[in-house]
């Protein structure tokens, strides 16, 4: 904001120090629409249509579904006629605010986004990955969600020259047998249970998507198409369009055999209080559930 | 401006009206999908905005950074608006024979395929929002034009206006206008028999507006108010509340509460625009 002039940043009376720093620093180009994530997006695409880049900050269950209206005629629809470069930050991806309840858990996010043409879905696994985004957002002139955690996570990324947005994932580790594809938070994990795995001599490769739509999708069956199986690994519903069925579309579309399987949030929301991963392993994706999953399709192999 | 003169240009303006009626009246014959009674109570005020001198704008340039924006929200009724657009060169008119027919732009509801509409409409409540961010924008970059919206007071049953009325009010945006039309009638039935929005001029006073009621109808008052909105004499957003008839000009239309979803046969149509 500060080399470029025409950018704003709004809120939905969501904030942290850091933006304190953005409200202070560029007054009139910060603005806090107060809890109203409709007017957000609406406020949001007037100054696209102006010719503004916008931030639309905002947490991300009452980003992606409150507003999903607005985000479906506003951004998606204009979008297909004319540049509205509306960037949708939802913070709270999956199960970050863990004691907060169902209603702050965001488990259908990318499904429901995914769903709408022209737009883009990122989401990053670590701050480095999330940094690179900045110059993108500013450079490709289209509505994009972006999805990040509620919580600081550790860097996996060494630098940013590892991140490819055209091919929308990264390899992280190479397998044997198994390979793990996961996007955000989850790709935390699955480099945890992939570390243990190793030491147990089980070699489990690791695929981070960070861009959901779009991707490289040659580039990334490429990637997949000598392992037996592929582990989707997400914090949210599975069966219902969110990462493993765009792996699933991807495997059928190459006419694949390799084996799917596929790990996240069955059919029912999470009412259950505790620590993220308490909530994880009482839902069946905890690290031990990840471990034994690898384990039993190696076996299968 | 002389007596003279404001004579000559309330007749202009009212056999415009009259011409546009018309108009609309001829393409509903032909598009009978066409929201004919929503079209019929905004004509004066589309009529007065264009050719009353109002809105400054290019058919050549759409995206001409001097023109005035106007956001037509209440797309289902804005089919009145076809031919004015046509008549001041936006498209060809030959275009208004084909409107819901294959392979023209000109649908039932229109979306900013159409030279000369702004944005997608056709979901209501969304145009006052986006117009917000227009009338900041257009602040933003020093500019003096104006942002005006048309939105139907079926309309405002919708919760995400008043998200916006809340902030249009909150940011004192001076530089733009909602006009209601205020035709009484959302699809169902008359408002005051679903959700009362009366006293309506109250609320926007509350949330900081500057609120006039006027006969919609009428080119005199509607050319009067549009001048002085944009010689900046109001601080703040400004309502007005265009007391109009759903259907106005057919009498079968006027009276039915569910005029929203009635259609006239072409022989009817053809009484109206001979009589």
């Amino acid at each position: 904001m500060k080399t470029e002039d025409r950018i704003f940043f709004l809120c939905a009376d969501f904030g942290s120090p850091k933006l304190d720093d953005i409200k202070r620093d560029f007054k009139g180009r910060f603005i806090n629409v107060g809890i109203a994530e409709q007017n957000l997006i609406n406020v949001s695409t007037g100054l696209a249509l102006e010719g503004f880049t916008v931030y639309a900050y905002a947490i991300a269950p009452f980003l992606a579904m409150r507003a999903y209206e607005q985000i479906r005629v506003n951004l998606a629809l204009h979008a297909q006629l004319t540049e509205v470069n509306v960037n949708l930050v939802g913070v709270g991806a999956g199960l970050s605010y863990e004691v907060s309840g169902p209603t702050h858990h965001c488990v259908e996010d990318i499904t429901v986004i995914r769903a709408l043409p022209n737009l883009t879905v990122f989401s990053p696994c670590d701050w480095v990955c999330a940094k690179k985004f900045v110059d993108y957002s500013i450079d490709v002139k289209g509505p994009k969600y972006v999805r990040l955690d509620g919580k600081p996570l550790p860097k996996i990324y060494e630098n940013e020259a590892d991140i490819d947005f055209e091919a929308g994932f990264k390899e992280l580790i190479s397998g044997s047998a198994v390979c793990i594809v996961s996007t955000g938070y989850m790709t935390q994990k699955a480099l945890r249970a992939a570390e243990r795995l190793a030491a147990g001599g089980l070699k489990t490769g690791v695929v981070d998507m960070f861009m959901l739509k779009p991707f490289n999708s040659k580039r990334l069956f490429d990637a997949l198409k000598d392992y037996s199986f592929v582990l989707t690994l997400e914090e949210g519903f599975i069966n219902k369009g969110g990462l493993d069925s765009i792996v699933s579309n991807l495997l059928e579309d190459n006419d694949s055999d390799i084996k799917l399987k596929r790990m996240g949030f069955k059919d029912a929301y999470v009412f259950d209080i505790g620590s993220r991963e308490y909530l994880h392993s009482k839902n069946g994706i905890g690290e031990e559930d990840i471990i034994n999953c690898v384990k039993t399709l190696s076996k299968a192999g | 401006m002389t007596l003279k003169n404001k004579e000559g240009l309330s007749n202009y303006l009212k056999d415009k009206a009259q011409w546009v009626r018309r108009e609309t009246l001829k393409i509903h014959k032909d598009a009978q999908e066409t929201r004919i009674a929503s079209s019929l109570s905004c004509v004066e005020i589309f009529t007065v905005l264009f050719y009353g001198g109002i809105i400054r704008h290019n058919s050549k340039d759409l995206k001409w950074e001097g023109r005035d924006r106007l956001i037509i929200s209440k797309g289902h009724g804005a089919i009145s608006f076809y031919p004015i657009l046509a008549d001041l060169g936006y498209f060809d008119k030959k275009e208004l024979t084909r409107v819901c027919k294959e392979g023209t732009f000109l649908g039932g509801i229109p979306d900013s395929i159409i030279p000369g509409f702004e944005t997608i409409n056709g979901s209501l409540g969304h145009g006052l929002g986006v117009a917000c961010g227009i009338a900041i924008a257009l602040k933003r970059k020093g500019r003096s034009e104006k942002v005006f919206v048309l939105v139907g007071d079926g309309e405002l049953y919708e919760g995400s206006v008043w998200e916006a009325v809340m902030f249009a009010g909150e940011h004192k945006l001076d530089n733009l206008m909602m006009i209601v039309d205020k035709n009484q009638a959302c699809m169902l039935d008359f408002c005051e028999n679903v959700l009362d929005l009366n006293p309506l001029a109250e609320k926007f006073k509350t949330f900081k507006w500057n609120t006039e009621t006027v006969d919609g109808h009428n080119v005199n008052i509607l050319h009067d108010m549009f001048s002085i909105f944009k010689a900046d004499k109001w601080s703040g957003p400004a309502a007005l509340i265009a007391e109009t008839v759903k259907g106005k000009g057919v009498a079968r239309l006027e009276t039915d509460p569910l005029s929203h979803i009635k259609n006239l046969n072409p022989d009817e149509v053809d009484q109206h625009i001979e009589g």
